[in-house]
Order: structure tokens, then sequence, then C-alpha cells
């Protein structure tokens, strides 16, 4: 399992993520990520990874659930 | 002025202050005797004091409540020589209690970071004070003169002054600064006690937090948690202000009950409608349960609120609390660093919502939508600041609901815009107890 975090001064709000993996992102009312806090199963590691690479400013990142505090 | 060894005794920390200056290192060691000698090997001096600190149960005064002996097991842990940082940032309007201790009692804090430094092995101990606390910075400056300990092979001293804000007391904004950066947070891969100032192992704590250790290692944990609330013991610095008689900072055992605090800084001027606990980042209650609660993470726990940075506001009856809060909630969209979307946007859109209820004619929907963009703030930046605000407003929006609603249907009342009792922002310091 993996989580998704954001680097929030990174972030521009082009809101790539949120179109490649509905269903862990949505976005608030200025194009902002809101990130469903629940770990990234198997079988959507796929579409998360494909919303890493897209982030125009590399905000987005998967890491391994847990790995930190 | 001797220092009763006496572990129920108050003052603790504040013991010999004199408003006439700093106490002189002579008169330090006379008040509070020397501080025990140096162990050995950095591994067991690090275990010793780590022990001692569990025992003591001390947690962090600078708002997270965190335990001080998990903060010193991670950075000894953490690979490579330490460097320790006193955070003297203090950005809190309302609290003065970090600027005091460095006024009037600088070789307190200072035997703390020693005591940490030297148990850490660290290379280097720095003091990070708001460059606006004048009476701060210079009574640091002077203390650290006067310390034999660097010329005997102790780690150097330094003094650092920081630029004033809210935000610059945030720990990743306290590291970036000292490493040359500008003083805003910043986002951190690695947590700061495996990787913070030069890329080392750094012990970042408030200041009344090394006070405190300072007695530690000369008292022990037995002698500390003698006093105050078991899961939080020892005594605690709170700064009072709003309606009370004496405003100022007091000492008092964890547990103590507002009501008691509020009696000691003179009682109450007029009827109170509410206080605010903890900070600009802490929450509202309402006074009738306020009077009640006992000033300990626990007790406060238990109606959503915390110690903070050990702020009790009172604001009185005939206050317009939407205006305070609307003041307030402006005041902290202006303290953004401006570098998060959520925090720049969504604190800005609350503070201009709460804007217009206050003036009025917000419609029916305005409080739905702060109350929508206050849940969505937390844990969206890159520092505690949105999570901080979003807190308050939500606060205020159970305590002063009846107020809120009243406003926005009808508009201003009579208490809007007469006075603004809130401290002003990072003015000057007050008048200490």
């Amino acid at each position: 399992m993996s989580e998704l975090e954001v680097n929030w001064i990174a972030c521009k709000a082009h809101g790539m993520c949120a179109e490649l993996l509905p269903e862990r992102i949505t976005l608030d009312d200025w194009g902002y990520p809101i990130i469903d806090e629940r770990p990234v199963p198997p079988e959507l590691e796929g579409h998360a990874r494909r919303a890493v690479e897209a982030c125009p400013t590399f905000a987005l990142a998967l890491k391994r659930a847990h790995a930190r505090r | 002025m001797s220092f009763s060894t006496n572990p129920t005794t108050l003052p603790r920390l504040l013991a010999g202050m004199s408003a006439a200056g700093p106490v002189p290192l002579a008169d330090h060691l006379e008040i509070h005797g020397p501080l025990p000698p140096r162990r050995r090997g950095r591994g067991d001096a690090a275990l010793a004091l780590v022990n001692e600190l569990e025992r003591s149960g001390l947690r962090g005064r600078g708002g997270a409540a965190f335990p001080t002996a998990t903060k010193v097991t991670a950075v000894a842990a953490s690979r490579g020589r330490p460097i320790v940082v006193v955070n003297a940032c203090e950005g809190e309007p309302a609290s003065v209690k970090d600027r005091l201790l460095l006024e009037r009692v600088p070789h307190l804090v200072i035997d703390g970071a020693l005591v940490a430094a030297r148990a850490l092995g660290a290379t280097e101990v720095l003091l990070a004070v708001d460059e606006s606390a004048t009476n701060a910075v210079h009574a640091t400056d002077w203390a650290l003169g006067e310390r034999p300990e660097p010329a005997q092979g102790g780690p150097p001293l330094r003094l650092a002054t920081v630029p004033s804000g809210y935000v610059t007391g945030q720990e990743t904004a306290v590291v970036n600064f000292l490493d040359g950066g500008p003083a805003k947070p910043i986002y951190m891969p690695a947590p700061i006690y495996e990787r913070g100032v030069k890329g080392r192992p750094t012990l970042v704590s408030n200041v009344e937090t090394f006070a405190h250790l300072a007695l530690i290692a000369r008292h022990g944990g037995a002698w500390f948690r003698a006093l105050g609330a078991p899961g939080t013991p020892g005594s605690t610095l709170v700064s009072v202000s709003g309606a009370v008689a004496h405003p100022g900072v007091f000492e008092i055992e964890t547990g103590t009950h507002i009501a008691s605090l509020i009696q000691a800084a003179g009682g109450a001027t007029e009827g109170l409608r509410a206080f605010l606990l903890g900070g600009y980042a802490g929450i509202w209650v309402s006074a009738d349960l306020g009077y009640q609660l006992p000033l300990s993470p626990e007790g406060l726990y238990e109606v959503g609120a915390s110690l903070g940075s050990g702020v009790v506001f009172a604001l009185p009856s005939s206050a317009c609390a939407v205006s305070e809060v609307a003041l307030m909630a402006r005041w902290l969209s202006d303290q953004s660093a401006g570098q998060c979307g959520p925090c720049v946007h969504g604190l800005d859109a609350i503070a201009t919502a709460l804007e217009q209820v206050r003036a009025g004619g917000a419609g029916e929907d305005a409080l739905a939508r702060i109350y929508r963009w206050a849940a969505l703030a937390p844990g969206r930046g890159a520092c505690a600041h949105p999570d901080g605000a979003a807190r308050f407003v939500m606060s205020a929006t159970r305590v002063f609901g009846d107020e809120l609603a009243d406003h926005a249907r009808h508009g201003p009342c009579d208490g809007c815009l007469e006075r603004h009792l809130l401290p002003a922002p990072l003015a000057t310091a007050r008048r200490a107890a």
C-alpha cells in the first residue's frame, strides 16, 4: 500500500492529478487538490504513478505507507 | 533570593526574577546551584538525560506539547553530530512568556540548551530570537558573554536574530533561516531530528522547555513531576490578557483551573463572554465553560482545546465577538507566508466572508461557506498555519454562532468596531506579573 503526499509550496493547481486519479483526488474552489487520506491500494497504483508523473511542478509524490511519522 | 528545592513551591522558572534586568550568572548560580558535571561518554549521557526526561514527563511548551524525551531520543538516534536550537521566535501575538524568560532569566534557558548539547554531543547551540523582542535579544547577548563554557571546550553558543512574523517560529522556517534562507516554512522531506540545520540532526525546542530542562538536570524528574497534572506535570508559564485587572505572565502548576488563574490576574474587570485558549491558533470556549477548565493538555483536550503556547485571553461581554474574530481572521490570513495555495486562498476567503458577515448582508450561506473552507484547511500546507487558523475559526463558529447569525441577518451591532481588545499583533511586550 502507498500513500500520496503533496508538496504544497510546489503545487500550482494545474489539476492534472485530479484528472488522472479521481478515486483519491478532488479539487477545492481554487483548483488545489484535496487528497483522500486512505492508502492507495495496489489496483490504483498505476493510476497514482501516472498522476505523480503528470504533475508539471513535481508536487505530488507516492510514498510507501507509514514511511513517515 | 534563593531558590527553594521544595518541589511543591512556586515559582520555579521565575525564581529570583527582577524587574531591574537579567539575573547575572553569579546570582543565577546562587539561586539555582551549579549545573551537574558533564558525563563521560556521549551515549551514556544521552541515555541518562532521556531517562530523567522520561521520569519528569516534560512536554514541549511551544504549542505541540510533544514529549521532550521522545524528541531527544530521536535526535540522539540519528546519524551525525547534532545541533541544538532554542526557538525564541514567539510570533504568537498574545504570548510574551518566552521573551520574558530571556529578558529576565536568560541563564536558565542557556543552561537547558547546554545540558541538551552536552548529552547529545552537539557541536553548536543556536538561540533563534525574534528581532523585535529587543530586550530579549540584548539580555541573551549579554548573558552569552558571561558564560565560561565555550572557552572551556563546550560547544559555541550563538545568537541569531530572526525576522518577526507569525509563521517564522514554525520549526522548518527556523531551520531554513539558520541555513541562510528566508524565515519561511519549507517542505522538508526528512524530519528535522534527522536532517535539520546544515543537514544535521537538530533538536529544536521552545525557550520555556529548555528552562525546565535546566531544572530537571539539577533536581531530577521526580522533583519536576511533584507539581501539576499527572499527564503533563510540572509548572508552566501562561500569558494572560484581555479583560483582567493585571495582565501578564504567570507561572502556574499544570491543571490549575482557569478561575484560579483569572483570580491570580486580579480578577475579571467586567463580565466575560469567552476565553481564547492557546493563542491565535487556539480555540474559543464560552466563559461559563472556561472558568471550570483545568489548564492541562488532558483537561483541555476534553473540550477540543489545548494549552498551545500558554495563552489565555479573556473576552468581555461588552465587546463584539464577531468584530474581534473577523479582525483576527484577517490578520491570520495576512500572516500567511504566501507559499501554499490552500492557505493563501482559503484563509483570505474565510476572512473576507467573516468581514461580510460582520457588515451584514452576507447571505444565509456565508456561515456554511466559512465552515466548509475551515474544514478543508488542515493538513494542506507546508506548515501548521492553516491548521491553526482553521481551528480558531471553527471554534468561533461554535461559540459565537448566535452573534454571527445575528450579524449576518441584521448587520453591525453597537459593539462593532468600537474597540479591538485582542492584543495588537507583534506590538511591544506587555508588562509581566
